[in-house]
């Protein structure tokens, strides 16, 4: 093996009574791909922002480069040649290219030396690493992709010899993904060092040399990846074994439930979003609307459930109308039977400051069975969420925590148990397992085949290809506002990937 | 991670940490009164005899709480719903004309037990009337009810000065003020309550049945925002509008609702200076009480409970204030201001200042006493 770029040991973080890290040891050879995985709250976004200089360590020692080296600010951590790349971008949206690489760093009162220094050293990045960006296009004119490869330009720029990336696929379509990793071979081909945190099985098998798996805050394993497989490090994520591929019948269509016309929703700034978009969704199927972050899927969720107005096109549902350009009232679509199972559960779907039992009723807090009169029958809504906690192993059992306290996957059991108890006709479900932990994505899953086994609508939206394959019996592709393909479950990733690319659409044009 | 620091038991939370801000606040304030050459630790002595030492001080320091109570409840139920109503100064204001046209009508055909009731729905009434426009425009125009609730607060103190003067004033009479109210409508003290409990009152203290009342609306906003479906709606909006309008919970209704409660209960501050102590409509008669409220409510976490003991240690800095500056000439009016400033930014603004230190002291002594951890460990 060759020498170690980073190096912990004995790493302890605990927040309050929650021991977020406990005694890490880890060891990342200079010039590997080394990759990082755990369920949500396993520790490894605490553990690399030790490393950056965001959080101290309780005790435990990080050496660089063998050196023992101590990180209080992520400038020490710059300093050292470690860069990170965050999941969600640090970059000033109306700034260009360039003024984002030098932001921090400028070094003197006037721009104009430093511009053309960072000018001409960006180039040099660029040819070395493959990295091509305009560097005076605006950020928020650059897609998704190419803003990424800012972030990794601007840790570049200071000198980073050992790169972090923080779930860095999340927001890519395949394409770009595959690419993505093309430059971090490149960055490894020429001696730097890459530490890659991600949820992504496959990512890990494709691009990485070792791999370390965290579990509760402890390092259980690290392994060759070319010694391990998909599921070794699935069970040592979970701690047991785990179902990958979710087990279902064939699907049992019956009458439309949801039919969506011609609909087009701009978003505040008045771009259009949605673009004439026409479907439908039967009773007893799962209709999965595939996609990359952004390209209008949660735009016609909200439309759709009343949330937020379209600009025209129609929506049946049951064979009547939906007033999605006027006055839709999400609570009287509950009292036709339509269910919402929002993207954002932290913001939309939940109030986190609330109780478990508040949550429990939040959109159905008007039906009769939760009200003596204007007031809260508190007896009733307490034996409601007592109920749903134990039907759907929401832990810890207790209806009257904070909804905070709650990890991301009992979380969103609450929404699910909430949105499907009421027993709805039509169930439309966002990102049902983002941020979820693998045991409770299992479980999930089985209850969204059981809505659909019990003669319901579902619509799905998902950026997570595995799960629209896996669980949808028609797979629509979103790209750019519109649906651009309708494929069965059988299609292949790759034939969805380039659909989710838009690659189609251009031919069709041409 | 999304908790970086533990929970604190309840007991820290709604007791040592408002301890420890206010023992800060004194301290300077203490620094201060030294500044200008008293001795502090008299001065102290002095403030919280003056306000708790003997039976009038305590009937005074109740007086002015009663005026805190309901300010402080007016903007603790618009913070439930997310907004700022710093309109209470205005709001109260203009309810004193509302309870002045009904005192003047009424005050010698009726006894004050019918008197009363009418009073609190026209003092009510006004307050949320006045409460209402700019509701209204926050809910519909999306102009900031910060800006505008300030705003009418000018526009209150103006129309009560014409009111004032132009048309109420009894023709004649110097001071700009309504005419003194006949037995109709002057609300009956509470002293005797006092001497009851063995104290020695003057039956002259200006603390009324107006405090009643005030202890009942904290009851009741306690019911309102907890154990209604109106307040949890309310509630709902104020944490997330997002997961509001998810809900079906009409924005601009919940703000409309919201705002006329809070101005409702501003304005019923005007029953207990005019009903219960001058028995006439003077100029200036809120006197701060509607800013003090925002502080009140800030200190007592939003909580009825928490406002009326907010409420009662304002109202000690004001009556212990008037008896510091009487017994120290050094310390003028303007001291007691700047005490109760500092009250205000170590228990109101800098509120979270030490919270850090005292949670990570407490995760240190007992690990089990602050609770959540089991949740992170057990997960599905």
């Amino acid at each position: 093996m060759a020498e170690a770029a980073i190096e912990l040991i004995g790493i302890n973080k605990s927040f309050g009574a929650v021991r977020a890290n406990r005694d890490i040891a880890l060891e990342v050879p200079r010039g590997t791909i080394h990759g990082i995985i755990g369920e949500n709250g396993a520790g490894k976004s605490t553990l690399m922002s030790i490393l950056y200089g965001f959080y101290q360590a309780d005790s435990g020692e990080i050496r660089v480069n063998g050196k023992p080296t101590a990180i209080k600010t992520p400038n020490d951590a710059i300093a050292v040649g470690i860069g990170m790349v965050h999941q969600h971008f640090m970059l000033v949206e109306n700034f260009t290219v360039l003024e984002n690489v030098i932001l921090g760093a400028e070094g003197e009162p006037l721009l104009k030396k430093s511009i053309a220094k960072a000018r001409s050293e960006l180039q040099r990045l660029e040819r070395e690493y493959g990295l091509e960006v305009d560097p005076d296009a605006i950020i928020e004119e650059l897609p998704v992709g190419l803003q990424q490869r800012v972030e990794i330009l601007k840790a570049l720029y200071r000198g980073a010899e050992i790169l972090i990336l923080d779930e860095p696929t999340g927001v890519l379509t395949p394409a770009e993904a595959d690419h993505l990793f093309r430059i971090l071979q490149q960055l490894k081909d020429q001696g730097k060092t890459v530490v890659l945190i991600t949820h992504k099985l496959r990512e890990i098998m494709a691009i990485t040399d070792n791999v370390s798996v965290m579990r509760q805050g402890t390092m259980v394993a690290t392994r060759k990846t070319s010694e391990t497989t998909v599921e070794e490090l699935a069970e040592l994520m979970v701690g047991r074994r785990v179902l990958l591929r979710v087990e279902k019948g064939d699907a049992n269509p019956g009458d439309v439930k949801l039919l969506v016309k011609n609909l087009t929703v701009k978003d505040s700034r008045g771009v259009t979003m949605v673009d004439d978009v026409s479907f439908d969704v039967r009773a007893g199927e799962i209709v999965g609307i595939a996609g990359v972050a952004g390209n209008g899927q949660s735009e016609l969720l909200e439309a759709i459930s009343g949330i937020r107005k379209a600009v025209s096109g129609t929506v049946l549902l049951d064979n009547k109308a939906i007033d999605v350009t006027g006055n839709a009232d999400p609570a009287e679509l509950r009292d036709r039977g339509l269910a919402h199972v929002p993207e954002d559960r932290h913001h939309v779907g939940l109030v986190l400051s609330f109780e478990e039992n508040e949550n429990s009723i939040l959109g159905y807090h008007d039906k009769p069975q939760y009200l003596k009169g204007p007031f809260l029958n508190l007896d009733a809504i307490q034996k409601d969420a007592q109920d749903k906690i134990a039907k759907y192993d929401i832990r810890p059992a207790n209806p009257r925590l904070k909804t905070a306290n709650f990890s991301g996957g009992n979380q969103q059991k609450i929404v699910l148990a909430r949105e499907i108890e009421q027993d709805p006709g039509v169930l439309i479900v966002g990102q049902p397992t983002r941020g979820v932990d693998v045991g409770a994505i299992e479980f999930i899953h089985k209850r969204l085949i059981a809505m659909r086994d019990q003669g319901k609508a579902v619509l799905l939206v998902s950026v997570e290809l595995d799960e629209i394959r896996s669980l949808s019996d028609r797979i629509l592709v979103m790209f750019a506002g519109r649906i651009v393909g309708e494929r069965g479950p059988e299609a292949s990733e790759g034939e969805i990937g380039l659909l989710m690319a838009g690659v189609e659409r251009k031919e069709a044009a041409e | 991670m999304s908790t970086p620091y533990a929970k604190l038991p309840a007991w820290a939370d709604y007791g040592l940490i408002p301890l420890i801000n206010l023992l800060v606040a004194f301290a300077v304030a203490g620094l201060v009164v030294l500044l200008v050459g008293e001795n502090p630790f008299r001065a102290a002595v002095i403030l919280i005899e003056g306000a708790f030492g003997s039976g009038q001080g305590i009937a005074y320091t109740l007086y002015y709480a009663t005026n805190f109570i309901f300010t402080g409840l007016a903007v603790a139920v618009a913070f439930h719903c997310g907004l700022f109503n710093i309109g209470g100064e205005g709001q109260a204001y203009i309810a004193g004309l509302g309870v002045g046209v009904v005192a003047l009508t009424f005050d010698s055909v009726l006894p004050w037990w019918l008197t009363f009731p009418l009073a609190i729905l026209a003092a009510a009434l006004m307050g949320a009337l006045w409460a209402l426009i700019p509701a209204y425009l926050q809910a519909k125009r999306g102009s900031h009810i910060v800006i505008t609730t300030i705003m009418f607060n000018f526009i209150a103190a103006s129309v009560m000065v014409y009111m004032l003067v132009n048309v109420l004033k009894p023709v004649g009479a110097m001071a700009p003020q309504t005419r003194q109210f006949l037995e109709g409508a002057q609300l009956p003290r509470l002293g005797w309550l006092l001497t009851e409990l063995g104290l020695k009152v003057r039956p002259s203290v200006p603390l009324n049945v107006s405090f009643l009342l005030a202890l009942l609306m904290a009851l009741l906003v306690w019911v309102l925002i907890w154990r209604t479906k109106l307040g949890y709606e309310i509630r709902t909006f104020g944490f997330s509008p997002k997961a509001a309008r998810y809900a079906g919970i009409s924005a601009s209704r919940i703000t409309i609702v919201t705002m006329l409660i809070s101005g409702a209960l501003a304005g019923m501050m005007a029953l207990n200076p005019i009903l219960g102590d001058q028995h006439n409509v003077p100029l200036d008669f809120v006197s701060g009480a509607g800013f003090v409220g925002i502080a009140v409510a800030l200190m007592g976490r939003s909580h009825p409970a928490g406002i009326v003991l907010a409420a009662i240690l304002f109202g000690m800095l004001y009556q212990g204030g008037a008896e510091l500056s009487f017994e120290m000439p050094d310390i003028s009016r303007d001291m007691i201001v700047i005490i109760q400033g500092l009250v205000i930014l170590f228990a109101g603004a800098l509120e979270n200042m030490f919270r850090p230190t005292i949670q990570s002291i407490f995760a240190s002594l007992s690990p089990r006493s602050v609770g959540i951890a089991a949740t992170k460990g057990e997960r599905a």
